[in-house]
């Protein structure tokens, strides 16, 4: 099975208190902890698992700058065969069918049976993998959390659904799938992992490159656009309790047993 | 102004509440549109369904088919290809299913896609400008959405006040005719129901709620004595359950359980929306987060910035003293 796995280099949210610089229509990036988006680690871990049971191969690929790279040497000291990096000033300010528009592009490169993406990224948006799906004209399931692989033309898929039920699909191959976290446990990843891919040659490739006409991407093609980012006040909507940690847990129990939590 | 198409979707006969917040939705995006529902699904349900809406869209678009009995959203895709003009903006809840839908539709209707709305600040010709999330909900964002060839667009479910009852006095109109083919390259098989778990938290008053900031799976002790110390039970966030540490019947959200204690207690939780769309009740929020920034904070009764694995073992402590 040849699988194509969409990373993405995101901010941490674990690492990260966010701030916005002086303009206020940016964060201010320039402490910014980054790592490889939560959802695509585990994409990638259930791509190796499925290419180690009936063969293969695992080829992550990342829309970006430079510093994309180290995510797509993190993916591939956990196991993935190739990388590829898909970087031009012109894919800049992308939007969501941006960002699938040049990712099909790649994928039409190759001959792929599976392409994987996270469920969701950064942005909270969930959208690069469905649409990539529809302009593929391929099948399409969101939020999977089990891959049965049982034909040569078709696979199982379970999709996440609300209360922690699965739904079960039969779906045709080629397709794409979104990966929801917890479908596997995400193989862990040593300073040694990563120094054994330091030197693998990583393909760099352009608008050009991919024949992309650069006025359907970047900024210049969005249609959707972030304008600013705000952060509410610090506890707008809480009560905020200061004072030692006796006083506060002192406040707190008060609190709590106004309010039926405690005898 | 485009029309304004709201998805309705439903399960055994009775619309989601989803059905009564795009109302208030499509008033933000423009005061004057007029908003038509559409319902698609199969047999008796189905029309339910539809008359059951007609109170709150004054025209409802029903379409039965077999092959959408189960809302599989490739088929539902199709079958909405059909029937929407191309300059709609059409209207869908970012759950689920409205994320497994909308983002293909988009690009099949070719029009613009936005994803979990949480507010819309109107339309200034043809650009309309709403306010989402990022990153986990620790900062927000104003983004403009071109709509002059349509939108597709996702809300956060709850985000927008439900209108109650209604007095729209709507017609049904059948448009399963326009349907159009229904094959598709994926099938549905059937729904298997979550485990039900070694203890329902569903059941308790308190919760001692953990999540990522337990740091590691020994820690997990340290909740629990607090837990036992208050009399109550211990439930987490996602990471938890998806790093097996605790069984999946403890999780609380929109993937989880739905939870309704008196007193739910946050702890090292940074409060993304479908964690906190699993609490429900009105209960008494106690959030601990060392990050003073974290998004809990927003939507808690009360917050205190500390070390959770400092801080529970002073308030197990300070409670066995009492
Ligand atoms: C379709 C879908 C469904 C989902 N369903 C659910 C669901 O049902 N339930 C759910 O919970 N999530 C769900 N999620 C995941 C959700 O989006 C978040 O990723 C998740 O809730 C984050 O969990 P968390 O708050 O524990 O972790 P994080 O967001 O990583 O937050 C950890 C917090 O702990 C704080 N912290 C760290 N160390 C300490 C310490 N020592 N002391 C104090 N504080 C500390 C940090 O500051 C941070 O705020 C779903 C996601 C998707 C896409
Ligand atoms: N710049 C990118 N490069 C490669 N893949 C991406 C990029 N942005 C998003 N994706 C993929 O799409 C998934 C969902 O992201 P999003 O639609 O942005 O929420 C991610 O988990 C990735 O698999």
């Amino acid at each position: 099975m040849e699988i194509l796995v969409c990373v993405k280099r995101v901010p941490d949210t674990a690492e990260n208190e966010f701030e916005l610089n002086s303009e206020g229509n940016d964060l201010d990036r320039d402490d910014l902890v980054y790592s490889v988006n939560e959802w695509d680690n585990y994409a990638v871990e259930e791509a190796i698992q499925i290419v180690d049971n009936v063969g293969g191969s695992v080829t992550v690929v990342t829309v970006g700058d430079d510093e994309s790279e180290e995510v797509l040497r993190r993916e591939m000291a956990m196991g993935a065969n190739n990388g590829i990096l898909l970087s031009d000033d012109a894919f800049e300010g992308s939007d969501g069918k941006g960002i699938a528009t040049i990712l099909k592009a790649e994928v039409e490169k190759g001959k792929y049976d599976l392409i994987l993406t996270g469920a969701q990224a950064d942005e909270g948006a969930g959208q690069v993998g469905g649409m990539l799906a529809a302009m593929l004209d391929l099948p399409y399931a969101s939020l999977v959390n089990k891959i049965e692989v049982d034909g040569d033309s078709t696979i199982k898929v379970g999709r996440e659904i609300e209360g922690g039920n699965q739904e079960m699909n039969e779906i045709d191959l080629p397709c794409v799938l979104s990966i929801q976290t917890g479908i596997n446990e995400p193989r862990y990843v040593g300073i040694r992992g990563i120094r054994k891919v330091a030197q693998v040659e990583i393909p760099v490739k352009s608008a050009s490159d991919l024949g992309i006409d650069a006025s359907n991407v970047g900024e210049a093609g969005a249609k959707t656009k972030r304008v600013d980012y705000f952060v509410p006040d610090l506890g707008e909507g809480a009560e905020m309790l200061e004072g030692s940690t006796d006083e506060i847990i002192a406040q707190l129990i008060e609190r709590i047993k106004s309010k039926g939590g405690l005898a | 102004m485009a029309k304004i198409y709201a998805y309705v979707t439903h399960a055994d006969g009775v619309a989601d509440d989803v059905a009564m917040e795009y109302i208030e939705a499509a008033k933000k995006i423009d005061s004057s549109a007029s908003v038509t529902a559409v319902v698609t699904g199969s047999g008796a349900d189905l029309d339910k369904v539809a008359q059951s809406i007609t109170s709150l869209y004054s025209e409802v678009i029903k379409v039965d088919n077999e092959a959408l009995a189960y809302p599989n959203a490739e088929v539902v895709r199709k079958a909405l290809c059909n029937i929407l003009d191309a300059s709609a903006i059409v209207l869908a809840p970012h759950n689920t299913f409205g994320m497994d839908l909308c983002p293909g539709l988009s690009i099949k209707l070719d029009s613009a896609f936005a994803a979990d709305a949480v507010d819309f600040e109107g339309v200034d010709g043809t650009s309309l400008k709403l306010v989402r999330q990022e990153l986990g909900g620790a900062v927000s964002t104003h983004v403009t959405c071109d709509i002059s060839a349509g939108a597709v667009i996702t809300i956060r479910p709850g985000a927008f006040a439900p209108t109650e009852g209604g007095s729209a006095g709507g017609t049904v109109v059948d448009k399963s005719g326009d349907a159009g083919d229904l094959t598709s390259k994926r099938r549905f098989l059937e729904v298997v129901e979550a485990e039900v778990g070694d203890v329902d938290i569903t059941k308790s008053d308190v919760l001692v709620s953990i999540g990522r900031g337990i740091e590691e799976e020994d820690n997990i002790e340290i909740a629990q004595e607090l837990a036992e110390a208050m009399g109550a039970v211990v439930s987490c966030s996602r990471p938890i359950v998806d790093a097996k540490w605790l069984e999946k019947s403890r999780q609380v959200g929109t993937s989880g359980q739905t939870v309704k204690p008196k007193v739910y207690m946050a702890m090292g939780i940074s409060g993304s929306f479908q964690h906190m769309g699993g609490i429900k009740g009105n209960p008494y929020i106690v959030a601990v987060n060392k990050n003073p920034k974290a998004p809990i904070f927003q939507v808690a009764d009360v917050g205190i910035v500390e070390d959770i694995l400092e801080f529970m073992p002073a308030l197990t402590e300070a409670i066995k003293e009492m």
